[in-house]
């Protein structure tokens, strides 16, 4: 069943002056219940513009946003609605973080809502452990937190209002390879918990490589869309529009190049170690 | 949203105009200014109309721009020409209805005091839609620059100037992107009183100060780093030289002058 669904979707930015831009261009989308999306493609190519419609906080010059098959731009209580069922994680979301506790920050969220206390202090609580903040936390400034805290508290300040597709800009970007595996782990154990759905803007692709499904935007446009395999067997073309390829297609495009017979779908260092094996054992020696 | 803010907000071109020394415009701009007050006379409006709308036609400027720009002074605008509609004194009524009274002298003077405000913004934006910032500071810094010899800091003002107009659109960005995180967890900016208003703004500005202050450290620590020092001694990239279109551009201005005093003289 479709959760959200763009139709014609367009964004110029300072219409009528010389620094007119069209951020996006007549985009048509369908994100389903359950899904992680993956959203690639290079800096500029309009998926920050994109993901800023996704909970009315940019309107649309052309087309509409259908959440649920209803317009989410239709009145004020319809995109204040539209907020709280989408939640959107920006860019380096630690510099949102005001609070004078940590609990108070990530209790912005769901007071918003106008919850009750003990409901607060539930999501609160819950929202922390997702991102393993600890309770020894709550009672923080949150700038007395070191980055990578800073960047889980404000995380679970929009886990904490419990959204139905959470969109997240860049999660990882700044951080050391373990603390981006780590998060991700986190991110998608949450997804599995709550059975919502995902849309991951990232650069990283050994991120992308972990979505059901990919979407590659180029110059306001799609460019691709499809399963992880799929979009990754067209390396070229990704290249071409200035994406890389995760390590393990990499490596496959470059062997295949010396005319090493290797399938077009290799994208995880598994298959890649599959099939380079399979190819030795065919020329009869012996795995190591 | 914020970015939509035409505070003096420039329009790079590659027109005379634009090329013009900062210096030359910024003078250019005082003595238009000086001019406008020396009009008296409808004639002398009619010529520093037509001057400004040659300028702008030179420096390609639409007069769509310009009406955008004016529209926050409307207010203002409409607010100088009541009163001068109503509070002019005068024998020559045109219409008696109690204590209203509107004179002949009251409905002049009002058409004239807002084409002399529309003129003045009209020429003031000019300078700014052709002008980067920075050329404005470079310019002011050169002519501000006599007052050394009093001790004036002219270098570090200009320098403060400088970094104040470069942050201006790093910080209506983070403004925005602050907004919409905040936005994103439901606060709500519109609505409410006026305190709940205040209260709403908290959120916002909070992390503005943060990371205007990180901010400030860093740039500080970068300078530091590339053995910044102050004023002395220092070059520039972009030497400004007065060319003969520079002096063009001042016989023109004074042209203009010449012909609002001869028209003042002659009292057309």
């Amino acid at each position: 069943m479709s959760l959200m669904e763009l139709r014609g979707l367009t964004h110029v930015y300072s219409q009528g002056t010389p620094f007119e831009k069209t951020a996006i261009d007549n985009i048509d989308l369908t994100l389903r219940h359950g899904q992680t999306v993956g959203l690639i493609g290079h800096t500029g190519s309009g998926k920050s513009t994109l993901i800023s419609h996704l909970n009315a906080l940019l309107k649309p010059t052309a087309g509409t946003v259908l959440l649920d098959g209803e317009d989410i731009f239709a009145s004020k209580a319809s995109m204040r609605a539209a907020r709280f069922r989408v939640g959107v994680v920006f860019q380096y979301p630690e510099y949102q973080l005001f609070e004078e506790t940590v609990f108070a920050d990530i209790a912005f969220g769901p007071k918003n809502l106008k919850l009750d206390q003990g409901e607060i202090d539930r999501r609160v609580r819950e929202a922390a452990a997702f991102v393993g903040l600890g309770e020894d936390t709550f009672r923080q400034s949150p700038l007395e937190l070191s980055g990578g805290q800073k960047r889980r508290a404000a995380i679970a300040g929009v886990l904490a209002m419990e959204p139905e597709l959470l969109v997240l800009d860049e999660p990882t970007a700044g951080l050391d390879p373990a603390g981006r595996e780590d998060l991700l782990e986190k991110l998608f154990h949450w997804r599995e918990a709550r059975q919502a759905s995902v849309l991951l803007v990232t650069h990283d692709m050994a991120a992308a490589n972990r979505c059901d499904r990919l979407i590659v935007m180029d110059h306001g446009r799609v460019a691709m869309d499809g399963a992880p395999e799929a979009v990754f067997a067209r390396g070229d073309e990704l290249t071409a529009i200035g994406l890389d390829l995760p390590a393990a297609a990499h490596i496959a495009r470059l062997l295949r190049a010396r005319g090493i017979d290797l399938p077009p779908s290799l994208y995880t260092l598994d298959q890649l170690t599959e099939a380079i094996l399979a190819l030795w054992r065919r020329k009869g020696g012996t795995p190591c | 949203m914020l970015k939509d803010i035409t505070l003096g907000q420039y329009f790079p071109g590659d027109t005379p105009v634009h090329r013009l020394d900062p210096r030359t415009k910024l003078l250019l701009t005082l003595l238009y200014i000086v001019t406008l007050f020396l009009v008296d006379t409808w004639s002398g409006y009619l010529l520093v109309g037509a001057a400004l709308a040659a300028v702008m036609a030179v420096s390609r400027i639409r007069p769509k721009a310009m009406l955008r720009g004016l529209k926050p002074l409307v207010f203002i605008i409409v607010f100088t020409a009541v009163l001068n509609l109503f509070f002019t004194s005068g024998e020559d009524y045109l219409l008696r209805w109690g204590i209203i009274k509107i004179t002949r002298t009251g409905v002049r003077r009002a058409i004239a005091m807002v084409l002399r405000v529309v003129l003045l913004v009209a020429g003031t934006f000019l300078l700014t839609y052709t002008t980067s910032p920075l050329a404005i500071t470079d310019g002011l810094e050169r002519l501000l620059s006599p007052l050394k010899k009093l001790h004036v800091p002219v270098y570090e003002l200009s320098l403060m100037m400088c970094i104040a107009l470069r942050f201006i659109p790093t910080l209506v960005e983070e403004t925005d992107r602050i907004m919409s995180a905040q936005k994103a967890r439901g606060a709500d900016l519109e609505t409410g009183s006026l305190t709940q208003r205040a209260r709403a703004l908290l959120p916002l500005l909070i992390p503005l100060f943060v990371s205007s202050f990180r901010r400030a450290d860093e740039l500080a620590l970068a300078m530091e780093c590339r053995c910044y020092n102050g004023g002395q001694g220092r070059t520039r990239m972009k030497q400004l030289r007065f060319s003969w279109a520079d002096a063009a551009a001042f016989a023109l201005g004074g042209l203009l002058l010449a012909g609002v005093v001869l028209l003042r003289r002659l009292g057309l």
